[in-house]
């Protein structure tokens, strides 16, 4: 089983419907109306999926590993290119990667229960999230 | 100099009290060691052969005195006296033991510094002309482009995970003293038809087991648009970069394998969608950075007739530039006393360094990547006091940019990936050389060595480099001729089989005699030499038992 993990802390797991590869949608399975969503492996391109933007509630990021960093770039760029829905990013990811995730638009974590005992709620909770940074403020309008 | 902004001081703090919290959950096991270490990199700590490393950001190598006096109380309170002045124009102490870093952390805070992204697969500490706002030459101070970069890098929370390690150089002179094409980017400051001022970009360059020059990208970049670019660049290569072999994960083989022509496509594609999405950068922020670089106001004083004493003239002739302002020089400190240890410095000479500093320098000094502490701001008259106390204090070598004046890298003394020595070679090729005279007949001559293949001591961009590897059990030792750091950055030839370790020097010793036997004149120096003449006559002085076979 897996926890969830948004700004919050461990969460139930809100959200249910049919969660399919991209490939599904790339060769045009029939793809339900509502309450559908991607799992968007990382070597994969953001342009290609934003003809499906308004009909995602949810796109699933996996991270096959803490120093694999290419979800961060996938996610920024989601959100750049105008997705509003939900990111969810999947797999192994440290407590100290939190406020970078959260920084690039990824709303929030799922990981392993084992991982969740080790990395306890508090840990996750007590990760500071300042309201501004560098990056922001050079940026700022 | 640039004023840390109460952000700033609060961002440090707050990541010494993340690192205090990251230590304490790898103690109690909520961390891994494999989890555990990424996270000490990022923040500067290596576990090294002997002891754990703690390796100190000076961006682009500018600190004032009151920062130079801190290292130097690190340095005797956790340390055992001394720090190494790196390559990359920071500063490392040897010796830390890890409950102690929370407190070494803290005491840099105190004086704006810190340990940040100096290691780990971010984007590294940025490096610049260590005479930037201070050489005849500069078109442009490129420090206040650094500036923007090290608090546009700082944090990013696109790119922490990168493929591999991310370099950045920055110059703002023709003649570039940054080695910025060995960089993964390198920014050269240059002015388009119309007099506006903007980059050169050029990305892929690097050493290490592939050294490759890097190429140009951009040739030319409206200064608005870095950061636009940068982030441009970064994420190609975040998504792109390979993450299946370490080896060959740095963005030179991604341009390597995919071209030039074809990632730049990639990248310009990605740059013209963030200049409609990215917000201009804030220009308040660029206008506190530019004039917190403004220019000291000069000392008007009139320039007295310097000494005439052989001592002070050589140091004159080889340790002081060309300053932008003719009453005052750039002073060059050599650590490399003959038969030291290059870049080690003790926190007493810290301590001289940071008291000349403040007095004769407008309270600036700089670390070079050659490994030496420039004063860049020096009335000429000043000279003779500042000369005086470097010789003292056991700083006052006349050997700048001459065969003693050698970068190494720490090879096995200290270095965990180190498959030979470098430090006792360079001191005795110094020890071999010792007579300064000797030295300044020879001219300039740049012997860079590495003691492994990832090149920290830029052995291919020596004019002779050496590199030491492990042949079954023994130090062996390659040598590269005709290398080239600077605007004409050439990658160094092997000359042939490697010399154990005691035939090294004296090899270096029949290549130097080799060359004052065939240059034309003493104007030319070792490199115009191997160029005019090529390989070949350095080679039989280097073989000569190959020679003596074949006749």
């Amino acid at each position: 089983m897996t926890q969830v993990i948004d700004r919050s802390g461990f969460v139930q797991d809100t959200w249910s419907g049919t969660l399919l590869p991209f490939e599904a949608f790339w060769t045009g399975q029939d793809i339900p109306e509502t309450g559908v969503g991607v799992i968007f492996e990382a070597d994969s391109d953001p342009f290609d999926l934003q003809p499906w933007f308004e009909r995602l509630e949810i796109v699933v990021i996996p991270f096959g590993s803490s120093a694999d960093g290419r979800g961060f770039s996938l996610a920024r760029q989601l959100r750049q290119l105008g997705f509003t829905g939900r990111i969810r990013a999947r797999g192994h990811l440290l407590v100290d990667q939190f406020r970078a995730a959260l920084r690039v638009g990824i709303d929030e974590l799922e990981i392993s229960d084992e991982h969740a005992a080790r990395m306890t709620e508090d840990q996750w909770t007590s990760v500071p999230l300042p309201q501004t940074s560098y990056q922001k403020m050079l940026n700022a309008a | 100099m640039y004023s840390y902004s109460n952000f700033d001081a609060d961002f440090v703090r707050s990541r010494v009290e993340e690192f205090k919290g990251q230590v304490a959950r790898r103690l109690d096991g909520s961390l891994t060691e494999d989890e555990f270490k990424p996270l000490r990199l990022m923040n500067g700590l290596y576990l090294q052969l002997h002891a754990y490393m703690l390796r100190v950001a000076i961006p682009y190598g500018t600190l004032n005195g009151a920062q130079m006096h801190q290292l130097a109380y690190i340095a005797d309170t956790w340390d055992k006296g001394y720090g190494h002045f790196t390559t990359r124009q920071n500063i490392q102490f040897n010796w830390p033991k890890l409950q102690d870093v929370p407190a070494i952390l803290d005491a840099l805070a105190d004086v704006s510094m810190h340990a940040i992204q100096t290691s780990g697969n971010c984007i590294r500490n940025v490096t610049a002309d260590h005479f930037a706002g201070a050489a005849a030459d500069e078109i442009e101070d490129p420090r206040p482009t650094a500036e923007l970069i090290r608090q546009w890098s700082t944090d990013h929370p696109e790119f922490a995970y990168l493929p591999r390690k991310f370099k950045v150089a920055v110059t703002g002179a023709p003649h570039d003293r940054a080695v910025t094409k060995a960089h993964d980017i390198g920014l050269r400051m240059v002015r388009n038809d119309a007099g506006e001022p903007g980059y050169e970009v050029v990305i892929g360059g690097g050493l290490g087991r592939t050294p490759m020059v890097g190429k140009v990208v951009r040739d030319f970049l409206p200064r608005a648009d870095l950061l636009a670019y940068l982030e441009a660049i970064l994420q190609v290569y975040n998504l792109s970069g390979r993450r299946d072999n370490k080896y060959k994960a740095r963005i030179k083989i991604l341009v390597h394998e995919t071209g030039l022509e074809e990632l730049k496509a990639k990248i310009e594609a990605v740059f013209a969608r963030n200049q409609t999405l990215l917000e201009p950068v804030d220009a308040g922020i660029v206008a506190r950075i530019a004039a917190d670089f403004a220019e000291p106001t000069w000392v008007r004083k009139p320039v007295v007739d310097l000494p005439t004493d052989v001592g002070f003239r050589a140091w004159f002739d080889t340790n002081t530039a060309a300053h932008k302002n003719p009453d005052y020089a750039i002073v060059t400190v050599s650590t490399k006393a003959i038969g030291a240890t290059p870049g080690d410095v003790t926190s007493a000479q810290m301590r001289v360094l940071a008291d000349l500093g403040e007095q004769y320098s407008h309270d600036e000094l700089r670390i070079s990547h050659e490994q030496n502490v420039i004063l860049p701001h020096v009335h000429k008259s000043d000279l003779p006091a500042v000369y005086a106390s470097l010789k003292a204090a056991g700083l006052g070598t006349s050997n700048i940019g001459l065969i003693s004046d050698i970068i190494a890298c720490p090879g096995m003394d200290y270095c965990a990936l180190a498959t030979a020595r470098s430090i006792p070679v360079a001191q005795e090729i110094s020890n071999a050389f010792e007579d300064l005279a000797v030295q300044h007949d020879i001219g300039e001559l740049k012997i860079k060595i590495s003691g492994c293949i990832n090149a920290c001591g830029h052995h291919h961009v020596g004019h002779i480099g050496i590199l030491g590897l492990d042949k079954a059990g023994v130090e062996s030792y390659q040598i590269t001729l005709g290398g080239d750091g600077t605007e004409t950055t050439t990658i160094g030839e092997r000359a042939g089989p490697g010399f154990a370790y005691d035939e090294i020097v004296p090899a270096v010793e029949r290549l130097v005699e080799a060359y004052l036997g065939l240059r034309e004149d003493e104007t030319e120096t070792f490199l115009a030499a191997y160029r005019r003449v090529g390989m070949a006559p350095f080679k039989s002085a280097l073989y000569p038992e190959v020679v003596a076979n074949a006749a």
